[in-house]
């Protein structure tokens, strides 16, 4: 059987695989962004903090994924078998990128720029969301778009403690010694992979200022 | 003639030593900024960056505070905004010492150009100009009237700079939108940082007369830091030679040059240097 034949026969099933993992991805970032900018706003002003959080979350991208999950299931209310604890884990995966990209990008600009914000007598509210936002938000763009390619890689994975998506095929061939098994899930993740990197890079280029 | 009215809020005065209080010239003179006894000392430093000085800016006067790096002159600029506050003493700004100005207040009430312009890169030109109209919310017609008239006050065709971004400006345009925007909400004080101290040799002498002029024409009263003693002599109406956060001459330029210290001495030294003499 050629992986082609495999994925022509098999389209319904791995079509609903596809939508399970965009699924897993999209409710991930959601909560991983509302979690890391917000925060990254908060820790420009904290140092402490600021170490802590990005210590915190560069330890979460250190461990193994597979381990990650692993560790989740035991843990009561995130953890167990199935979707929930797979989006804790792919979570956690993500804040980094993002979390280090707004502080990046809110403490990377023109120091003159800043003086004359503060100057002008503009709050400090407007400062951030008339000056520092607009100015961070092709960088903080570039951490997601790089946490998205990371989540929809590391969420095949997730297949492992029963979340589905495209992992399942890659699992179910693994098992079966199949290479054209393994395909049906591994080509789709990496054209979704692809997709969003190529669509994330054009919004990010609408956004950055030069 | 110093004290003809009393202090706003009793001060601890040091013993006037010559040129550590301005000397008043003209008798309409009428202090808008007035610096009583300020010190300003930050952690970590054993002696402070200004040290109990004094000094009255008068209305519509072009004072250059002049001095090295590290003299103090920024640090006094930013203390009449109250980007900083004094450690002791107070700056006194139109009657209110800036600690007493709600600090939003008072900096939207005082232009500001700094060393490359600091312009917003994600703004129009425009949109720079028109900022402190918009923020004391303006309507939207009399900020594009204001901005357009800026523009034109500054030497820029409104029609062919208003929609570029900062990017697509050379330096000295940059510089021209910065002193705009400094005087969007039509301030009476105006507080310059050596703003032509990155632009070309010729661009900045070309900005400089044309600065000149425009001082002379808007009346407003300006506080410039410079450490170019040629740009002090042309543009103001009193130097004040800062050393280590003290006052140490005070002068109009034409009296400047005559006095004798040794700093006015360097400074002096300065501006004869040609080629030919270094070696």
């Amino acid at each position: 059987m050629t992986p082609w034949t495999f994925m022509v026969t098999h389209r319904a099933e791995i079509w609903s695989a596809m939508l399970d993992h965009i699924a897993l991805v999209l409710i991930a970032m959601s909560i991983a962004i509302v979690i890391a900018v917000p925060l990254g706003m908060v820790i420009v002003q904290r140092p402490a903090l600021r170490t802590f959080a990005l210590g915190l979350a560069s330890v979460f991208q250190t461990i193994p994924s597979l381990a990650l999950f692993g560790f989740l299931i035991p843990i009561p209310f995130i953890g167990g078998i199935g979707p929930r604890t797979a989006i804790v884990a792919l979570v956690l995966y993500a804040l980094l990128p993002i979390l280090r990209n707004t502080y990046v990008g809110l403490t990377g600009i023109d120091p003159a720029v800043l003086e004359a914000a503060e100057a002008m007598g503009m709050t400090n509210a407007q400062i951030l969301t008339r000056v520092r936002l607009p100015l961070a938000l092709g960088i903080i763009l570039a951490g997601i778009r790089t946490a998205t390619v990371i989540t929809i890689g590391v969420a095949t994975i997730a297949a492992a403690i029963g979340a589905g998506g495209l992992g399942t095929f890659i699992f179910r061939g693994v098992a079966m010694v199949s290479d054209a098994v393994i395909l049906a899930g591994a080509i789709p993740a990496a054209l979704l992979a692809i997709l969003a990197d190529v669509l994330l890079a054009l919004v990010e280029r609408r956004l950055r200022v030069q | 003639m110093l004290y003809d009215r009393p202090p706003m809020r009793p001060v601890n005065r040091t013993p006037r030593t010559p040129g550590n209080e301005a000397p008043i010239s003209s008798a309409t003179a009428d202090p808008i900024i007035e610096f009583q006894s300020v010190t300003y000392s930050v952690k970590g430093r054993t002696t402070p960056l200004i040290s109990e000085l004094s000094l009255r800016v008068n209305s519509r006067e072009t004072l250059v505070l002049l001095g090295r790096s590290g003299s103090g002159k920024t640090t006094l600029l930013r203390l009449i905004n109250r980007m900083l506050v004094p450690s002791s003493g107070a700056v006194v700004v139109e009657g209110k010492s800036t600690v007493d100005w709600d600090a939003i207040r008072l900096r939207r009430h005082i232009g500001y150009v700094i060393q490359e312009a600091g312009l917003f890169p994600h703004f129009t030109v425009a949109e720079n100009v028109g900022l402190v109209p918009k923020l004391e919310k303006w309507d939207a017609a009399r900020i594009a009237e204001r901005t357009n008239e800026l523009l034109r006050i500054v030497g820029l065709d409104p029609k062919e700079f208003a929609g570029r971004r900062p990017a697509q400006l050379s330096g000295g345009q940059r510089q021209r939108v910065g002193v705009a925007r400094a005087l969007g909400a039509d301030p009476s004080i105006l507080l310059m940082d050596e703003p032509f101290g990155a632009l070309d040799p010729v661009t900045r002498s070309e900005l400089q007369r044309e600065f000149s002029a425009l001082a002379q024409r808007l009346g407003k009263t300006i506080v410039f830091v410079t450490h170019d003693l040629r740009e002090a002599l042309l543009l103001a109406s009193r130097i004040v030679l800062l050393q280590n956060g003290r006052i140490v001459a005070s002068a109009k330029p034409q009296e400047f040059l005559r006095i004798d210290h040794p700093e006015v001495k360097a400074f002096s030294a300065s501006l004869h240097t040609v080629p030919g003499e270094m070696a």
